[in-house]
């Protein structure tokens, strides 16, 4: 996956880093490529992979449309240095499913009409599947009461705050948050 | 973004020693340092990967405190039983910040060290005395909404924008930090942030190589707890103002001890001796909170746009106070 | 089919990530990657620009600047529709507004590309902008017409003496912001050389336009640019026409033979692509105390940028929405040297009726009367401007159905008079109106010779659901099941059509594709009665029934394979059309319309001033629904973008530089799903058979209209205070807040 057009052009003043040889692991593959320091986990997907379903809204951390599973956890991608994420367990939303074999979520998010555009989409979803997993792990949130409580209730109000750093300008809310609760009532995950 | 060499550390020691080279510089989460070095803001010439050492942990303390290590995510730390119970003012205030993604990747070190969240901080076309020291503050007479209401000088009225950080203000953290010789030091989390001066590009009193190890909590203080943050969006967005609050108080309704720490008023997070002053010793009425934060913002200044946050962190307080020590009022996130 | 709540059949590839978008097409191979240099002054001029370092960067290919662009065609002002014409970058050194482009540079990868864009050097004569809306609001002249050609000031009766003689009178001024599409995915193109061919993978909402554009920008025989757009990651106006990244990325990949992509970063769409104009409006409400208006006057004050003139039809929906016998509107412009004025979702509906139903609720207050009621004494017989019938209007039963649901009676009679615990409630409503228009849309539909049908068509699925309706559009009118039907859409080698825009993207392309389907029953019918080989053969077509497949003529039935398989093996096609509005009569006979009502609860921190949505109903009347699953996310999301505009979206210009301070998604606010709460869509049953042969009518618009003052409504209802600068924040309702209790 080293890049041909890296070397030849321009005339380099040497301050270029080379190139760090890494290894991803990708949806349950290895995947060695070798990057520029400077690319996102984000980028490394979509232009290295050519795992564009990981989508880049804003590239600072501030719409959520990045969002990734790493090592279980739902991170934005576009946040962190692919270099960082030697060994890491990726799963991104092709991981999750495919058209033929839909992760429960997806289904969800489609029976429910949770997205539009669909450009955000993979990110509320890989954000959904995580976000599940913290609340059957307990962990609070702000919309959490008491949050000395370990009894956690996947309210609506739970749902929407913990869904917040995902943002949907078509505004497809409301069908997110009944995809997402109905998937967590199917116990499917 | 400029092109930087990467290493992983693989101890602290280790850690330290590689980033006393020049231009390098540290990265855990890289929630906040990426976004910058995006638009060149900082501008790393060696990044040295910490946020694989073992400082992830959350352990007891001998005097009934608990240490967080640096590493420990946002989340993680938000979500420990201990720091939930004995805490919650701190755990209130993390999941108050950011987004869950975005708990997940921040440190415990890297959020003491965020910087502000000034747009002309963020503008590398606009004049900031800290970005670019001598260049002038472009939110002085600017767009000043989010900004500083204490603490401010005539060369920065930027906030700090953690939340985190507030709490462990009211709580008399002390933060572990580690230099390059091996040793160790503490300082009080009232001491490590600054206030701008006129030098807003020196934000803590970190030196130079030195790294954040971990925070030590002392054992809890008494009385009840809370974290309040006032935002117009219901969630995702930095403090426009922000009240911690410990109170505890007499069987008779008297203020025994109570600390106060304000967020997104100042250029750190901002403990006020005044109101802790007009509190201790005093009943505990709505006139007493109003004292409380009349003193309080005594010293508050506007700077036109964001004149509306003297009112609105004394209203906040007031509020916060009664909910402390008060009757219990449920439910009132 | 049609009517049916069908799941979007684009949904599994969404969900999945396997719908590709601008930037993620691979067929050309890697690209060389472009990133855009921004002027950093608002106005002036470039007087040095050194691009040695730039160039001198590892990986850097080209970097293009006014001196070195190629020669474009120039904004041709004589092409009637705005986002068919050309938009030339680079031209010279003159610097228009903070932002523009002065350079891009590409390299082999998208961080060498961006690093080196940080080493262009440019040095600026800095001239004196207007950039303050305040200091330049009246200094104003008055555009010829305003959007969509719609005149400028309009005049019934005699507005001063109607006003002065009513009984009641609301007199106020409102301002509304600078406002952002921001769909979540930026602007962004992949150009691709092949020969003398250009190939644009592009996020555009008319295809058709970009191709048109970009080939006269280039100069460029249209037939050698292929757009492809079969994925849009959201548009809502800011993807109508052709921004900067397209021409930059086919200039270079044309300079350089090679595929180039850029994306906008987020900061940049706040610099490049243009946005809702700011608003000074002033209503004046007149009535008699029975609550009938006498007198009503819409005058409204924008921002324009000085060389691309745009006027936002701000006073558009005033004209029809309530009777009165004496009215004005007007709309005025005052130049500012900031980005240009744009198309934004619902473009003069959306702020004007903020405006206008903020007013509406002054005058039910100072009329002691319930706002819905209000609004029903003032329901018009006519069009009370154009003085001709309306087709389908239902805004009474919008109102009536849309209170009765959500407890409007419970509504607190008197502002600031209820709380819970910390919370001051209030209700909140407003009425939504909105005009529905038609543009000329072509689609082929074709029967293959297994049985299956494509509909091809270059109009867009921006998450409206193309895809889903014309599916079921298709199936219905060719008796097909709906996984016989295949949608081809966004490549501009298809019939063209009037794209996604304006809310006219759905019917257009539906009516077209029945019509398709009915010129293709024809031939297929023909086909088989002229065949003595199919058992249809010599029987009346007056009376087939196509379903499932098949076509049954009385007891004989034959599939339509068969049929195509037999007399046209290479498939049999058809291609149905609709016209421009302004060729049919029906839109210049009746007042075409879709109508809503909007009711909103709202909770006010009695200490904090924090305003926080509890529930929000629109009831709505779109003529006939193709899929109610797809259509109620529509007006849900519309309505989402009311509560965004009454309490969030804001953009702030720097008087100093003429730059958008809050330029990023973390300063410009728009809402979360802790915001969205209790929000639901309610469509009534309707046709409305003026507007078209199937009798529906746009919904992508209506949802927004009027929903951001249902909320400030509630606002004023929970707190007692009237905000008039929108957005309703903290600081503007927290002085009127009562002293803190214990």
């Amino acid at each position: 996956m080293s890049d041909p057009d890296t070397g030849p052009a321009g005339r380099s003043h040497g301050e270029t880093a080379p190139l760090s040889a890494i290894r991803l692991n990708v949806n349950d593959q290895v995947r060695r490529l070798e990057v520029d320091p400077r690319t996102s986990l984000l980028d490394a997907l979509r232009e290295h992979l050519r795992l564009s379903g990981t989508k880049k809204g804003c590239d600072h951390g501030q719409c959520g449309a990045c969002t990734v599973l790493v090592n279980g956890r739902r991170v934005n991608s576009c946040l962190s240095l692919a270099v960082m994420h030697e060994d890491d367990e990726i799963v991104t939303i092709e991981g999750l499913g495919d058209p033929d074999h839909l992760h429960p979520m997806q289904r969800a998010f489609v029976e429910n009409d949770g997205f539009q555009c669909g450009y955000c989409t993979p990110g509320q979803i890989c954000s959904a599947v995580g976000m599940l997993a913290e609340v059957a792990a307990g962990w609070p949130s702000h919309a959490t009461t008491d949050v000395a409580s370990p009894q956690m209730a996947l309210t609506d109000e739970e749902i929407r705050e913990r869904m917040s750093g995902n943002i949907c300008r078509c505004a497809a809310y409301p069908n997110i948050v009944a995809a997402i609760r109905g998937t967590a009532e199917g116990g499917t995950q | 973004m400029r092109s930087f060499t990467y290493e992983r550390a693989t101890d602290a020691r280790a850690a330290v020693a590689a980033v006393s080279r020049d231009g390098a510089k540290f990265i855990s989460g890289g929630t906040n340092l990426l976004d910058l070095m995006k638009l060149d803001i900082e501008k790393p010439s060696h990044l040295v990967d910490i946020s694989r050492l073992p400082l992830r942990d959350i352990e007891e303390l001998p005097d009934g405190g608990l240490y967080i290590g640096a590493q420990a995510a946002n989340s993680e730390v938000a979500a420990d039983a201990r720091v939930r119970t004995r805490y919650p003012v701190l755990s209130e205030a993390l999941v108050s910040g950011a987004s869950g993604q975005l708990r997940n990747k921040a440190s415990t070190g890297g959020n003491l060290l965020q910087r502000t969240r000034c747009p002309y901080f963020y503008d590398t076309a606009a004049g900031c005395n800290k970005r670019d020291p001598g260049s002038g503050c472009s939110a002085i007479g600017g767009f000043n909404r989010i900004h500083a209401i204490l603490g401010a000088s005539e060369s920065c009225i930027a906030t700090h924008p953690s939340d985190m950080a507030v709490a462990l203000a009211v709580l008399d953290a002390e933060i572990e930090l580690l230099d390059a010789d091996g040793a160790v030091r503490r300082v009080a989390i009232a001491d490590f942030h600054r206030l701008p001066g006129d030098t807003p590009h020196i934000e803590t009193v970190l030196r130079p190589g030195e790294m954040i190890t971990g925070v030590l909590l002392p054992a809890p203080p008494p009385g009840r707890q809370r974290y309040r943050k006032v935002r117009d969006r219901a969630s995702y967005e930095f403090a426009l103002v922000s009240v911690a609050a410990v109170v505890s108080t007499t069987d008779r309704g008297t203020i025994d001890e109570a600390r106060v720490a304000f967020g997104g008023v100042a250029h750190k997070p901002w403990r006020s001796a005044e109101a802790e002053a007009a509190l201790t010793g005093r009943p505990a009425t709505m006139d007493t909170y109003r004292a409380a934060a009349e003193a309080a913002m005594r010293d508050a200044v506007g700077q036109g746009h964001n004149d509306f946050k003297i009112e609105l962190a004394r209203r906040t307080l007031c509020r916060t106070l009664a909910q402390v020590a008060g009757a219990a009022e449920p439910g009132a996130g | 089919m049609i009517g049916h709540a069908v799941d979007r059949v684009d949904g599994p590839l969404k969900a999945t990530g396997r719908a590709a978008y601008a930037y993620e097409h691979w067929e050309a191979g890697r690209p060389l990657y472009g990133f855009i240099v921004g002027a950093t002054i608002g106005k002036g001029r470039i007087t040095r620009i050194d691009t040695e370092d730039a160039e001198g960067a590892p990986g850097v290919h080209l970097v293009m600047t006014h001196l070195n662009a190629p020669v474009q065609g120039p904004r041709d002002e004589s092409v009637s529709f705005e986002y068919w014409r050309a938009q030339p970058e680079l031209t010279g050194p003159d610097v228009h507004h903070y932002g523009e482009p002065v350079a891009l540079v590409v390299a082999g990868t998208l961080e060498q590309a961006r690093a080196a864009a940080d080493l262009v050097e440019v040095e600026y004569s800095t001239g004196r902008g207007r950039f303050d809306f305040g200091e330049y609001e009246d200094d104003v002249y008055i555009p010829k017409v305003v959007n969509a050609g719609l005149p400028t000031d309009t005049e019934v009766g005699d507005f001063q003496a109607g006003f002065d003689n009513a009984e009641v009178k609301v007199d106020q001024h409102y301002t509304t912001p600078y406002e952002f599409s921001l769909p979540i995915e930026p602007n962004a193109c992949l150009a691709e050389p092949r020969g003398e061919d250009l190939v644009v993978y592009v996020s555009s909402q008319i295809v058709n336009a970009a191709r048109a554009s970009v080939a006269a920008t280039l100069r460029m025989n249209p037939e050698r640019v292929h757009v492809v757009a079969p994925f849009v990651g959201g548009g809502f106006g800011s993807k109508l026409g052709i921004h900067s990244e397209t021409i930059l990325a086919a200039l270079a990949a044309r300079t350089l033979n090679r595929p180039v992509k850029v994306a906008m970063t987020r900061q940049q769409v706040f610099q490049l692509v243009g946005m809702r104009p700011i608003s000074s409006q002033r209503v004046r409400l007149g009535a008699e105390r029975d609550g009938r208006l006498t007198a009503i006057a819409h005058d409204v004050t924008m921002h324009t940028n000085p060389d691309i003139e745009y006027a936002e039809q701000t006073a558009a929906t005033t004209r029809s929405l309530y009777a009165a016998p004496h009215r004005l509107t007007s709309h005025r412009l005052a130049a500012l040297d900031l980005p240009r004025g744009t198309d934004v979702r619902a473009p003069g509906e959306a702020p004007g009726m903020l405006a206008v139903e903020s007013a509406m609720d002054e005058l039910a207050d100072a009329l002691g009367m319930d706002p819905v009621e209000l609004r029903i004494r003032n329901e018009p017989t006519v069009d009370p401007e154009r003085n001709v019938p309306y087709s389908d209007r239902h805004l009474v039963d919008c109102l009536r159905e849309g209170a009765r649901r959500f407890g409007w009676e419970n509504r607190p009679a008197t502002p600031a008079s209820v709380r819970e615990g910390r919370w001051l409630i209030g209700y909140g409503m407003s009425a939504a109106i909105r005009g529905h228009f038609q543009g000329p849309t072509a689609v082929r539909v074709r029967l293959e010779a297994d049985g299956t049908a494509v509909v091809r068509t270059d109009m867009t699925d921006i998450g409206t659901g193309t895809y889903t309706i014309l599916t079921q559009v298709a199936a219905e009118g060719l008796g097909l099941p709906l996984d016989r039907v295949r949608i081809e859409l966004g490549l501009s080698d298809l019939p063209a059509s009037w794209g996604s825009g304006g809310s006219w993207g759905a019917t257009n392309s539906c009516t077209a594709t029945h019509r398709a389907c009915m010129a293709l029953r024809e031939k297929l019918l023909e086909a088989a009665r002229g065949d003595a080989r199919s058992p249809l053969h010599g029987l009346s077509p007056a009376e087939a029934v196509f379903s499932d497949g098949d076509v049954g003529i009385g007891g004989a039935t034959e599939t339509l394979g068969e049929i195509v398989a037999r007399s046209h093996p290479e498939g049999l096609e058809a291609e149905g059309q609709v016209r421009y509005m302004g060729d049919e009569p029906n839109y210049s006979d009746y007042s075409i319309n879709t109508y809503g009502a909007h009711f909103a609860e709202v909770g006010v921190d009695a200490d904090t001033a924090e305003i926080r949505l509890r529930r929000m109903l629109g009831v709505f009347s779109v003529g006939r629904v193709f899929n109610p699953k797809t259509t109620r996310s529509q007006l849900i999301g519309g309505m989402v973008w009311g509560v965004g505009a009454a309490l969030e979206e804001e953009a702030v210009v720097d008087p100093r530089s003429g730059a958008f301070v809050n330029r990023d998604l973390a300063g410009y606010l728009v809402p979360v799903h802790a915001d969205i709460t209790d929000v639901d869509a309610v469509v009534l049953d309707g046709y409305d058979d003026k507007a078209n042969v199937l009798g529906a009518k746009g919904v992508g618009e209506v949802g927004i209209c009027g929903a951001g003052a249902s909320v400030v409504n509630a606002v004023f209802n929970a707190t007692g205070v009237r905000v008039r600068d929108f957005p309703v924040t903290i600081e503007k309702v927290l002085p009127g807040l009562p002293p803190l209790d214990a």
